[in-house]
Order: structure tokens, then C-alpha cells, then sequence
């Protein structure tokens, strides 16, 4: 098992990555049954926005400066974007059957992904986007990257904010009362709707600091990236058990992990040469989903919730 | 069970999504013409847009001059060529619909392109049942021209429409291979290929050579193209003891891999095909390319005195992107075509035959004979279909550019 530790840090970093997307989908999830496919494109939008920040700063600006305006400017264009997608595409479906606001998301997640390829400036190929300078960090024979050191950072941060927020404030307690049942907390005299949009809001940022991570860590931010992305954190929530915030933190992890193990380690495993492969590290990250699905299929931290026909 | 078939349906519907969100190109096609000239349409066919646009867009621009050029200096006496560019985004089949396109376009008599030759393998078929010629200036996957089993020796031509300006990879990857072992003396190989019809083949031809010399290949890996995370590989690459890296895949994955690399901390340079040899590559890899090597098809057209006339009139046609890697080689295909043309209608009492089909065949048999100075060096075609100009050139990164250092044949 050579590189061991190393490999574990780069499923852990790209995990932790995953699972902050991650949250968005399950928080919505949580509280209008919504699968928001457009997410990824949030997330997708927040890079950009990132980018247009650091284009706007003056030539030379030190990133340890102009990073957190790039974060600030990524969450704006992120919250905005997902309100914006909860007002004007999901609120005029809302109680209209389910699948009718499902299309609606796949629908806003093309037009968002063209409307960048059409007017963002030399967007139709891959922007490079701005890194720390300076080499990789070595912590305990464990080499990272100053990029990825914001991640490792970021996320925790991001997961204790949110878990103040939602056991500790009165909107975050509102949060829970409408996610268990939203006609019975409208009674009790909480503004639903205004929870929505906070869940979108809130779910759109952790996606904006996702890109802003996922721009120093890759270098490069493309119209495309929200996709796959998107794909994989919706797989993360739904590993986690769909609904659960802290279950998409931990199916993020369990992705990241899974993808870093298998592209490292399978082909040492007899009889699996051929499916050793990096190309192979998608299908193995689906593979453990139907697994999990077909025995635990709330996911890992999921509860077992009544089947409303 | 509403949840989880609701899963389901969303799983099936994304994968639909993907495909479709994969397809669609753009159609500029449009008639019109002189009355007393015949139009001869000539057919192009490449990544427009996507992550190839740079290839894509030096190869429809080259084609373009050459056009002009012809137009220009009334190549063909009573016959104006006009160019049809179509996108084909990288993808196969999106190339088998342009090809399609063309041969129901009854004024094309020719097609340049693609730049991908996964995208050529989709469309020589179609191509090749309509008699229509085809001239590739970057496919460079050996079994286009001498068939599936051409490494067991078993050469056989598929198509007679298909010809191609660029040489192939049974070569490109035994030469890059011959240079790493005997004039950088690397002599352990890390190979990595993105399962693509151009990305395994040179990474197989590049590992049978390699070998051969004596060289030790001490693992093999491969990505998907559209990845761009390689950090687990990367740390492969470094726990190995690896001299350099063998990259048979093209600069959009190419570059982040270069990049990852050496961010885990393994200084050693990533050698690759003509699909790295990009400035695309360097502005996305940055500083993490310098060192790197490309093989590419033929000499760097900077020392070439046949390319000083095209780089010239290229410039003053004030194109606003570069010709980049294809662009000497797509100049080249698309005046093969028009000499093809040519040679037929000196037949022919100056016009074209009257019937379409008949016009396609003998424009496509006129191809193997045609020979000529080319942007490129001599531009002639073997049984094949292949070009029998066979030289090849290594690049390397230095200070942000593809500085060439060797130019030469391959040698058994």
C-alpha cells in the first residue's frame, strides 16, 4: 500500500469538496423534497464569479489579498443565481407534481451552463484561474498544496457554522420545524417560503466556497465543471442519506475516498488488472451507490421515513 | 416506493441529459455562386468549439487561406471554390452527421478534416460509401489507412476516399520513444493514455518501442478525458521511481496532468503526442510545463522555406487565432483537393463531369496521383492513403514555448 497516507489526503480533499457541494442538494432536499439539478451549476457560476473578481483586482495583487473579495464575490454570484432559480423556476411549480420542478432543474442547468458558454468572455475553452504561488507544504511526509490547504480549512469551518446555525438561531430551528412538516410550521407562524430561500441561499454559498476551492486546487474553472461536479455531490447526499446535513459531509468523504483508493489501489488487487485504471475510479464511486442503496437505501446517516403514496 | 423510484427516473434522466447536452453543431452552409463558374464546395470538418477549438480553429482558418489563395490565382480555370465549415466538437458522432451533411450537399466535391481520429474513423465510412474524398491534416491513428490488424503486419486499406497530410502514430510514438531512451537516456516509463483511438494507440506504440530499446515500463495507468483531478495518479507517479512520464492523450487533460504532477512533488517531465504540442497546453500547464516534450508531425514550419509563404499570407489575412499544430498540414489537405479537382477538370475539357457521383470518383481516384511542394515539404500519398512524407520533429517547453530540438525520419 505504498503512499498510503498521501492517497487518503487527496480522497479526504476532494471528499471534503463533494460534501460542501453536497449540502446544498440535501438541504433542499430536506425541506421541499426538491432535487435541485441545477446545483452544480450554482457551484459552476461561483467559480466564474471568483474569477471575474480576481480579473477585476489590479495586475499583481497578492491572492492571500484578493481571496477573500473572490470569495465574497463567488458566494454573491452563487446566492443570487440559486434564489433566483428558486424564485422564478421552482415557487411557481411548488405543489404541482414532483417531477414537474426535477425537469424544470435539469432545463435551468443546461440554460445556466450555455448562458456562460455563450457570454462569459473565452469561456468556451478552460480559464486558468489564479494559485497560490510558492511550492507544495510537506505536513508529516504528507505533501499538499497551498490550495488544497484552504479546502482542509474551509470545510470544517463551513460544517461547525452550519451546525450552530441550524441548532442554535431561531431561522436555523424554523429550518428543522419545516423540514419535518411544513404545513404544521406555516401554522406555528414560520414564514416558510422565506426558509426556502435561505436554504437555497445557504447551500449556494457553501457551493460558491467549493469553486473558489476548486479553482486554486485545479487551476482552472470551465463551463462544464458544474456537472460532473454536481453529479457527484448529488451522489454524495444521496450516499449520505438525502436529507441529512451532516450525511452529506460524510457521502461526500466516503466518494472522495473511495475514488482515491480505487484509482490507486485496485489494480493491485488479483484478478482486477484491467479494472485498475483511473479511468475506472467514476464507475467504482458508482458501484458503492447502488450498493448502498440496495442495503441501506436512506443512506448512510439517513432515517427510514414513512413512504407518504 | 415514490423516493426511490423518483432516484431512478432522476439517474436515467441525467444520463440523457449528458448525451444530448454532448450533441449539437452549427450549420453555415448556404448556396449561391457565380453563373458563369462552377462552385466546387470543399467540405471542413472540426472541433469549432470545446476544449480542441484552438486545433480546430487554426485548421478552418488554414483551409480558408488556401481557398482564397486558389480563388486568387484562378487555380482552377472556370471554378470557384467556396469552404463549408462544420463543428463536430470532438465528438464521433456529431462528425458521422457532418459528413453525412456533406454527402448530401451535391456541390461538395472534397472534405478536409477532422482533427480527431475517432471522429475520422465515424466518417470515412459515410464518406467512403459516397465516393467522397476525404483528406485528414491531423488524424494520426495508424488503422484510418492500413486497417485493424496493421501492428500483426496485416496492412489493408479500408477506404479509398481516405487520405491523410499527417503521418501516423506508428511512428510518432516509437520516435518519441527512440529519443527519451537514446538521447535523454531516461530509461524508466511511466505511461498513462486516455483510452481514446489516438490516446492508446500512441501509447502502445510508444511502450513497444520503448521496451525493445530496453527500456522498463514500471507502471501503466489511464484517465478519462474529461477528468480533470489526477491527484491520485499523481501520487502514483511520484511513489514509483519513474524517469518521466508517457502521456498518450490530448493537452485538455494533458495539461492539469502535467500540472498535478509536479504539485505532488515529482519532478519529471511529461512526454506526449502532436496533441500536446499546443500553446493551449503551456497557458493552462504554466511554469508546470517547462521541460515537458511533444513529437509532432513533421518539421517546425519555422524552418521550412516552403512554410515562409504561407505564415506570411496567414499573417497578412489577419485571422485572429493562431494555425497552430495543423494548420501547414490542413493548407496541404485542402490543396490536394483542389489539385485533385484540378486534374479532373483538365480531363474532363474544363468543367467538371456533369454527373455528381461520377464527378467524386474520379476526383477521388485523381487523388492518389497528385504531388506537390507543399507548406509542409513534398506532399504525395502512398497505397495507403498516407502521406509519404514522413518526418517528425521533438519540442520541448523552455521559457513558456515549444522550442524544437530534433527534426528528422523515423529509422527502423
Amino acid at each position: 500500500m505504498q503512499g498510503l497516507p498521501e492517497q487518503l489526503a487527496n480522497g479526504l480533499i476532494l471528499g471534503a469538496m463533494y460534501g460542501l457541494i453536497a449540502i446544498g442538494y440535501t438541504m433542499v432536499y430536506g425541506i421541499v423534497q426538491l432535487i435541485n439539478f441545477a446545483h452544480g451549476e450554482i457551484f459552476m457560476i461561483g467559480g466564474f464569479g471568483a474569477l471575474t473578481a480576481w480579473l477585476w483586482l489590479p495586475d499583481g495583487t497578492s491572492l492571500m489579498v484578493a481571496l477573500p473579495l473572490m470569495i465574497l464575490m463567488a458566494m454573491m454570484c452563487s446566492v443570487l443565481v440559486g434564489i433566483g432559480a428558486e424564485r422564478l423556476a421552482y415557487r411557481p411549480l411548488r405543489g404541482g407534481p414532483r417531477l414537474a420542478p426535477l425537469i424544470t432543474a435539469i432545463g435551468l442547468s443546461i440554460a445556466l451552463q450555455q448562458a456562460i458558454w455563450a457570454f462569459y468572455p473565452g469561456a468556451k475553452k478552460d480559464r486558468s484561474f489564479p494559485r497560490f504561488s510558492g511550492g507544495p507544504v510537506e505536513i508529516g511526509g504528507i505533501t499538499l498544496q497551498r490550495g488544497e490547504i484552504f479546502l482542509l480549512i474551509a470545510a470544517p469551518l463551513c460544517m461547525i457554522a452550519l451546525a450552530v446555525f441550524v441548532s442554535k438561531t431561531r431561522t436555523g430551528r424554523a429550518m428543522q420545524a419545516t423540514s419535518q412538516d411544513p404545513d404544521t410550521a406555516k401554522l406555528m407562524g414560520i414564514n416558510t417560503d422565506r426558509i426556502i430561500v435561505t436554504a437555497f441561499a445557504i447551500g449556494a454559498a457553501f457551493a460558491a466556497i467549493a469553486a473558489v476551492a476548486h479553482g486554486l486546487k485545479f487551476g482552472q474553472v470551465s463551463f462544464r465543471m458544474g456537472f460532473i461536479a454536481g453529479l457527484k455531490a448529488f451522489t454524495a447526499a444521496v450516499l449520505g442519506g438525502i436529507g441529512n446535513i451532516y450525511g452529506a459531509m460524510i457521502g461526500g468523504l466516503v466518494l472522495g475516498l473511495t475514488e482515491a483508493m480505487a484509482t490507486a489501489y485496485m489494480s493491485n488487487v488479483p484478478g482486477m488488472q484491467q479494472f485498475g485504471g483511473g479511468a475506472w475510479k467514476d464507475v467504482w464511486a458508482f458501484v458503492l451507490l447502488i450498493l448502498v442503496l440496495l442495503f441501506r437505501p436512506q443512506g448512510i446517516l439517513g432515517e427510514r421515513v414513512a413512504d407518504r403514496a | 416506493m415514490r423516493h426511490r423510484s423518483l432516484l431512478i427516473l432522476t439517474t436515467g434522466i441525467t444520463a440523457g441529459a449528458m448525451a444530448l447536452s454532448a450533441c449539437g453543431s452549427r450549420d453555415d452552409s448556404g448556396g449561391g455562386g457565380d453563373s458563369d463558374k462552377t462552385t466546387v464546395v470543399i467540405g471542413l470538418d472540426a472541433p469549432l468549439t470545446g476544449d480542441l477549438s484552438a486545433l480546430g480553429q487554426g485548421i478552418k482558418n488554414s483551409a480558408d487561406l488556401a481557398v482564397k489563395t486558389a480563388n486568387k490565382n484562378e487555380e482552377v480555370k472556370g471554378v470557384t471554390f467556396k469552404l463549408v465549415a462544420l463543428d463536430d466538437a470532438g465528438q464521433a458522432g456529431t462528425g458521422q452527421q457532418n459528413a453525412t451533411k456533406f454527402v448530401g450537399n451535391d456541390d461538395v466535391y472534397g472534405v478536409v478534416g477532422p482533427l480527431n481520429s475517432h471522429v475520422g474513423e465515424s466518417m470515412q465510412k459515410v464518406l467512403g460509401n459516397a465516393n467522397l474524398v476525404q483528406v485528414s491534416p491531423a488524424n494520426t491513428a495508424p488503422q484510418l489507412s492500413q486497417g485493424p490488424n496493421w501492428q500483426k503486419g496485416d496492412k489493408k486499406r479500408p477506404f479509398d476516399t481516405y487520405f491523410r497530410t499527417s503521418t501516423t502514430d506508428a511512428v510518432q510514438g516509437p520516435y518519441a520513444a527512440q529519443y527519451v531512451y537514446n538521447e535523454m537516456k531516461l530509461k524508466k516509463a511511466f505511461v498513462i493514455d486516455d483510452k481514446k483511438t489516438y490516446g492508446a494507440g500512441l501509447a502502445s506504440t510508444f511502450k513497444k518501442e520503448f521496451t525493445k530499446l530496453g527500456g522498463k515500463v514500471v507502471a501503466t495507468d489511464n484517465v478519462n478525458p474529461e477528468d480533470r483531478d489526477f491527484s491520485a495518479i499523481a501520487t502514483k507517479v511520484k511513489n514509483s521511481d519513474a524517469d518521466f512520464v508517457y502521456f498518450g492523450g490530448e493537452y485538455p487533460a494533458g495539461a492539469p496532468l502535467t500540472d498535478q504532477i509536479s504539485r505532488a512533488g515529482a519532478k519529471i517531465p511529461v512526454v506526449g503526442g502532436d496533441a500536446l504540442f499546443s500553446g493551449e497546453y503551456i497557458s493552462l500547464a504554466k511554469k508546470k510545463a517547462e521541460g515537458d516534450l511533444a513529437t509532432s508531425v513533421g518539421a517546425p514550419l519555422e524552418t521550412l522555406d516552403t512554410a515562409k509563404e504561407f505564415m506570411k499570407n496567414y499573417k497578412a489575412a489577419g485571422y485572429k487565432l493562431p494555425y497552430e499544430a495543423y494548420g501547414g498540414y490542413s493548407y496541404d489537405s485542402t490543396w490536394a483537393i483542389i489539385q485533385a479537382v484540378k486534374a479532373v477538370v483538365e480531363e474532363n475539357d474544363g468543367k467538371l463531369p456533369g454527373d455528381v457521383d461520377d464527378a467524386r470518383k474520379q476526383i477521388t481516384e485523381a487523388m492518389n496521383d497528385v504531388s506537390f511542394k507543399g507548406v509542409t515539404g513534398d506532399v504525395g500519398f502512398d497505397e495507403f492513403g498516407d502521406t509519404t512524407n514522413k518526418q517528425l520533429s521533438v519540442y520541448k517547453v523552455e521559457k513558456g514555448e515549444h522550442k524544437p530540438v530534433k527534426t528528422g525520419t523515423f529509422e527502423e
